[in-house]
C-alpha cells in the first residue's frame, strides 16, 4: 500500500492504495464518491468518464497511483457553487437526456470536455465525440440534443416538446 | 397550449437531479459496516460433467470466510418457471431444475458452480480463481444448434430430457387443420425463413446482490438490482430459499436499466442470502460486464419460417408459423411465456386475417437462459409478419403501403377477436399510417432517392405497422394460458396530516420516470401540487404487493391501482366534507382541490380535510375510521393494444455493405399520453434499441459453446454515431376502453415497431439498385452481410 493524494473536485484529498487501485475504485470506494460509476470491464462504456487535469479520461483504465497530484473532477463537482445544476447539467434534464442515469455521469463529464473543446459541436461532432459512451435507454437523441442545447444552439427543430 | 403541470404536461423529471449530480443510490454503491465480498467460480465449458471441487486451498487462502458449492444447495428448491406451457399432445412442458449453483453437471459457459465469500473483493477473487484451478469438470460435448439439438437424442443438455425439447406448442391447435386448408387454397403463397437474432440486454449497471441477515431477528434484508421486487422476495423467499417472506425484505434502490433482464430471479440472489445467514455479516456481489454477458438473460433467438397465404391483389388469407424458440441451459422465470404467448398471439398483427396458427417448438441449448427483452415475443412475431409481408408485395409487384391499408382492420371493426386468441378493443391504424406517410414525405422519396444516388448511395424506405399486447395482464386469462401468478397491481395513497402525500406503488422506475409521471395524474386528479407528492418505491417493506415493471404495464396497471385508490381518498374525503359542512354527502362536489356543498360557496379545502382525518375532533368517529390513506389493487380487464406505423430510410453502401439509417419515422398509439417528453424518451430508446438489433447487435457462440461476442469490444452496442433522429409523433390516440386513464402503454413500442422498418428499408434499396436476386437477409444487417448478398 502506498499513499497517494490529488484533488478532487477543488479538495486535496490522500488515502492508501494497492499498485493495482484503479482510480474508478479510488474515488468510489477510497473517497465514497460514488456518482462515477463502472459499466463495463474493457474502458468501452464511458459510465467512468472523469476529468484529469480538465481532459476527459475512463477512470477505470487509470491507477489511482498515476494521477497522484492531479487535479481530478467527478460529476459531484460539476454543479455550480450554489448547487444549482451546471449548464450541460441543466439542458439534460430540460431535454430528457437522461432515463435510468448510470451512464448519466459519464455522458454529462464526456460533454462538458467536448463544450470545452469545441463550443459549438455540429450534431455529428457530438455523435462522434460521444462514441466512448454507451446508453441503452435514450437512443442517444436526447442526449445530443442536450449537449446541443447546452451550446447555446437553437434544437427546437429537433422535436416537438 | 400545451398543459404545464398534471396530465399530459411534459413535466421535467424530477429524479434526474440526482443522477445528474451523482447522488442517485444504486445497490453496488452502498457501503455496509462489516460487508465481504463474493465471487463466483463460472463454468469455462458449456457442457460438462463435476467430477471434484476441492476446495481446501482456496479456503486456507488470505481473507477467505467461506466456500459454496452446488452440494451446499442441492436440497433447496429451484428457481421456477412461471409459466406452465402444455405441447399440443396436451402433455406438460418439461422443466428441469435451475440450482443456485450448479450440481452434478454444467449446462453453459458462465454456469456458476461454486461461490468464494472474503474480506475484500480481490481476496475473493484471488480464491475464486484458484477454486477453478482446483475443480475438475468433465467437458462434454456442447449442444449449440436448435436442429441439431432436437435431432439428437443422444446428447442432452438434461440427463431426464432426452430430445432437448421443453415443449412442442400449437397456438390454436384447433385451428391448425382450417388453417392448412385455407393456405392451401390460396392463390398465392409466399415463404420466408429468418433468424431472430438473439441479443444481450445489456442494461448498463450490471446486475449487484447485497446479501444482510440479523442473527438477532432472523430477518433477512436483499438489496438488489430488479425491476420488481415483490416478485423476486416470492421467488427467492417461498420457492427457492424457503425463508418466510415475512422475514426477507427485498429493496431495489436506484436500477440502471433493465430492459426485461432484471425481471428474473438469479441464484446470485439467493448465494448472498445464504451467505450472509451463515456469516452474520452483509455478502456483497456485482456483475463484472463479462459476467453479465454471460448470465444476464439473453432475448430473441427465434429460427422461423413463416408463410402467408394471399390474393393476387395482396388480401391475407392465412398466416402458418414454425418456430424454433431457443431457452437456453434452464428455464427463466418467463422464458416459456416469451415465445408463446407474447409472440403466438399476436401474429395476426393489426390485419384481418381469418386463419393463422402458430407452432413453437421451445429447445433446451448450453447456451445462457433466453427470456423476455424488450418487447417480448411481440418484436419476434411483428418481424417475422412485417417482413412476410413485404417479400408479398415484391413477389406481386404491389405497393406496401397500398397492401398494409387493405388489409388493416378498419376502426368499425372493434372490438375485434383475433383468430390467435386476443380481443383488441380499439385503434385507428389507418390514423397512425397516414400519419406516418405525411411525416415521412413518402411522395418526396423519388426525389431523395436521387440525391443519394448522386452521392453514389442506394437509398430504401421500410414500412412496418405494427400492434402489440401489453398493460400486462388479465390475471383471468393469464391463468387459463399457465401462469403461475398474477399480473395485478397496486398502490396505497397516504394523504399525511399536512396534506402532502406519499404514494406506495408496485411498480418500479428503472428509469420510467414514474416519480415525475405518477405525481402528474394525483395531483390532476386531487388538484394540488405536484411537488407535494412523493413515489416510495422498489422496497417490499413500505410498498403493497405489486407485480413490477415490465410489459409496459406501469401506468396501465399499476397507475390504475393509483388512480383507483385517488378515487378511494376522494370518496372519503366527501363523507369527512359532508359532516364537517353539515350537508348530505350526495351534495358534495370535488373540484380542483376543494370539498364544496353543490351550489353554495361553502367548501372545505384538501388540506383541511386532511388535516381534519388526522385530527378528528370535529369528525364522524362514529361512522368513519379517522385517517386518510386508502390501496387499490387492480387487475386489468383485458391487454391494452398500443399500436403504430413507422417508416425507415437507409443509405447503403454498395461497395461497403454499410447501412445508414437516414430518417426514423414513428406514428403510435399510446391512448392518453401523460407526459409527452417521458413518452417521446420512450420511443427514442426503443427504435434505438431496434436500429441495434437489425443494424449491428448479435450474440455468436461457436461449435463448442464458447460465447464469442462477451464484451463491448464484440458486441457491438449501437452508439452515438450509429442511429440518427428519430422523428416521433403520438398525436393519434384512442384511448383504451377499459382502464380510467385512457393509456396503453409506450415503453416497448419502439422496440417492437423498428426492426421490420429497417430491413424493410435495406431490402428495397437493394431491390432498386438492381440487386433483385436479394430478397432477404438476417438480422444482423451488418456491412459483411449487405456484401455477400449483394455479391452472392
Amino acid at each position: 500500500m502506498t499513499k497517494v493524494s490529488m484533488t478532487v473536485n477543488g479538495k486535496a484529498v490522500s488515502g492508501e492504495v494497492e499498485g493495482r487501485t484503479l482510480l474508478s475504485s479510488f474515488l468510489r470506494e477510497g473517497l465514497g464518491l460514488t456518482g462515477t460509476h463502472v459499466g463495463c470491464d474493457t474502458s468501452q462504456c464511458g459510465a467512468c468518464v472523469v476529468h484529469v487535469d480538465g481532459k476527459p479520461v475512463k477512470s477505470c483504465t487509470v491507477f489511482a497511483a498515476d494521477v497522484a497530484g492531479a487535479s481530478v473532477k467527478t460529476i459531484e463537482g460539476m454543479a455550480n457553487a450554489d448547487g444549482s445544476l451546471s449548464v450541460i447539467q441543466q439542458a439534460f434534464q430540460d431535454h430528457h437526456g437522461l432515463q435510468c442515469g448510470f451512464c448519466t455521469p459519464g455522458m454529462v463529464m464526456s460533454s462538458a470536455a467536448l463544450l470545452a473543446e469545441n463550443p459549438k459541436p455540429t450534431e455529428a461532432e457530438v455523435r462522434h465525440y460521444l462514441d466512448g459512451n454507451i446508453c441503452r435507454c435514450t437512443g442517444y437523441h436526447n442526449i445530443v440534443k442536450a449537449v446541443m442545447a447546452a451550446s447555446g444552439q437553437d434544437v427546437s427543430a429537433l422535436a416537438a416538446e | 397550449m400545451p398543459k404545464d403541470h398534471g396530465i399530459g404536461a411534459s413535466t421535467k423529471r424530477r429524479e434526474d437531479i440526482r443522477f445528474l449530480t451523482g447522488r442517485g443510490v444504486y445497490t453496488d454503491d452502498m457501503a455496509l459496516h462489516g460487508q465481504t465480498f463474493a465471487v463466483f467460480v463460472r463454468s469455462t465449458v458449456a457442457h460438462g460433467r463435476i467430477k471434484s471441487i476441492n476446495t481446501a486451498k482456496a479456503a486456507g487462502m488470505p481473507g477467505v470466510l467461506a466456500i459454496f458449492t452446488g452440494e451446499d444447495f442441492k436440497d433447496v428448491g429451484g428457481n421456477p418457471a412461471g409459466w406452465l406451457i402444455n405441447s399440443r399432445d396436451g402433455t406438460p412442458m418439461r422443466e428441469p431444475k435451475r440450482p443456485v449453483l450448479a450440481h452434478g453437471k454444467v449446462r453453459h459457459v458462465g454456469d456458476a458452480y461454486a461461490a468464494v465469500i472474503a474480506e475484500t473483493y480481490a481476496q475473493a477473487r484471488d480464491a475464486a480463481e484458484q477454486l477453478a484451478e482446483d475443480s475438475v469438470i468433465e467437458e462434454l460435448p456442447a449442444i449449440i444448434d436448435m436442429k441439431a439439438a432436437v435431432a439428437d437424442a443422444s446428447n442432452r443438455v438434461h440427463d431426464e430430457i432426452p430430445d432437448n425439447l421443453c415443449f412442442d406448442w400449437g397456438w390454436i391447435e384447433d385451428n391448425r387443420a382450417a388453417v392448412d386448408a385455407a393456405m392451401q387454397a390460396a392463390p398465392h403463397k409466399v415463404t420466408l425463413e429468418l433468424v431472430n437474432n438473439r441479443l444481450v440486454p445489456n442494461a448498463m449497471e450490471p446486475r449487484a446482490s447485497i446479501g444482510e441477515y440479523n442473527p438477532g431477528t432472523g430477518d433477512y434484508k436483499l438489496t438488489t438490482t430488479s425491476q420488481n421486487p415483490h416478485l423476486t422476495r416470492l421467488l427467492v423467499a417461498a420457492f427457492v430459499l424457503g425463508i418466510p417472506e415475512n422475514k426477507l425484505t427485498v429493496v431495489a434502490p436506484d436500477v440502471g436499466g433493465g430492459f426485461g433482464s432484471k425481471i428474473y430471479h438469479y441464484g446470485e440472489e439467493a448465494l448472498v442470502l445464504a451467505a450472509a445467514k451463515k456469516l452474520g455479516r452483509p455478502v456483497r456481489w456485482t456483475a463484472e460486464r463479462s459476467e453479465s454477458f454471460l448470465t444476464d438473460a439473453h432475448g430473441r433467438d427465434h429460427v422461423t419460417k413463416i408463410e402467408l397465404g394471399c390474393t393476387k391483389d395482396g388480401q391475407i388469407l392465412a398466416i402458418r408459423t414454425e418456430t424454433l424458440a431457443n431457452v437456453g441451459a434452464y428455464l427463466s422465470n418467463f422464458s416459456t411465456a416469451t415465445p408463446t404467448f407474447l409472440h403466438g398471439t399476436l401474429m395476426a398483427g393489426p390485419y384481418k386475417v381469418p386463419h393463422v396458427y402458430v407452432n413453437v417448438k421451445t429447445v433446451f441449448t448450453n447456451t445462457a437462459p433466453v427470456d423476455a427483452y424488450r418487447g417480448a415475443g411481440r418484436p419476434e412475431a411483428t418481424f417475422s409478419l412485417e417482413r412476410v409481408i413485404d417479400k408479398m408485395c415484391r413477389e406481386l409487384n404491389l405497393d406496401p403501403f397500398e397492401v398494409r391499408r387493405k388489409n388493416l382492420l378498419t376502426p368499425d371493426q372493434f372490438p375485434y377477436t383475433t383468430p390467435v386468441g386476443l380481443v383488441y378493443d380499439t385503434g385507428n391504424y389507418q390514423a397512425t399510417l397516414d400519419k406516418a406517410m405525411a411525416m415521412a414525405d413518402v411522395s418526396g422519396f423519388a426525389k431523395r432517392a436521387a440525391e443519394s444516388k448522386a452521392r453514389g448511395k442506394l437509398r430504401g424506405m421500410g414500412l412496418s405497422t405494427w400492434i402489440e399486447a401489453c398493460g400486462i395482464a388479465p390475471s383471468h386469462l393469464v391463468g387459463i394460458l399457465g401462469s403461475r401468478v398474477g399480473l395485478y397491481d397496486a398502490a396505497t395513497v397516504r394523504v399525511n396530516a399536512t396534506g402532502n402525500i406519499s404514494v406506495m406503488v408496485g411498480a418500479h422506475s428503472h428509469g420510467q420516470g414514474h416519480e415525475t409521471v405518477f405525481p402528474q395524474i394525483v395531483a390532476e386528479k386531487l388538484g394540488i401540487p405536484e411537488s407535494s407528492i412523493e413515489i416510495v418505491h422498489g422496497d417490499t417493506s413500505k410498498i403493497p404487493f405489486g407485480m413490477g415493471s415490465y410489459g409496459s404495464r406501469s401506468l396501465a396497471v399499476c397507475g390504475t391501482a393509483m388512480a383507483k385508490a385517488v378515487d378511494k381518498i376522494i370518496a372519503k374525503g366527501k363523507k369527512i366534507a359532508a359532516h364537517m359542512l353539515e350537508a348530505s354527502e350526495g351534495d358534495i362536489t370535488f373540484e380542483d382541490g376543494k370539498f364544496q356543498v353543490a351550489g353554495t360557496d361553502k367548501a372545505k379545502t384538501f388540506g383541511e380535510i386532511a388535516f381534519s382525518a388526522y385530527v378528528p375532533h370535529n369528525y364522524p368517529l362514529e361512522t368513519l375510521e379517522p385517517g386518510l390513506e386508502e390501496t387499490a389493487f387492480y387487475d386489468p380487464a383485458n391487454f391494452t393494444y398500443p399500436a403504430g406505423a413507422y417508416i425507415c430510410e437507409v443509405e447503403v453502401d454498395e461497395g461497403t455493405g454499410k447501412v445508414d439509417v437516414v430518417a426514423f419515422h414513428c406514428a403510435d398509439d399510446f391512448g392518453n399520453v401523460m407526459n409527452p417528453l417521458i413518452v417521446e424518451g420512450q420511443v427514442h430508446g426503443g427504435v434505438g434499441q431496434g436500429i441495434g438489433q437489425a443494424l449491428c447487435e448479435f450474440t455468436a457462440y461457436d461449435e463448442t459453446g464458447q460465447l464469442l461476442t462477451g464484451s463491448y469490444m464484440d458486441y457491438p452496442m449501437p452508439r452515438a454515431e450509429d442511429v440518427p433522429f428519430y422523428n416521433v409523433d403520438y398525436s393519434c390516440q384512442t384511448p383504451c376502453t377499459h382502464n380510467p386513464l385512457g393509456v396503453k402503454g409506450c415503453g416497448e413500442a419502439g422496440a417492437i415497431g423498428s426492426p421490420p422498418a429497417v430491413v424493410n428499408a435495406v431490402i428495397d434499396a437493394l431491390q432498386r439498385g438492381g440487386h433483385t436476386h436479394v430478397t432477404h437477409i438476417d438480422m444482423p444487417v451488418s456491412p459483411s452481410r449487405v456484401w455477400s448478398a449483394i455479391n452472392g
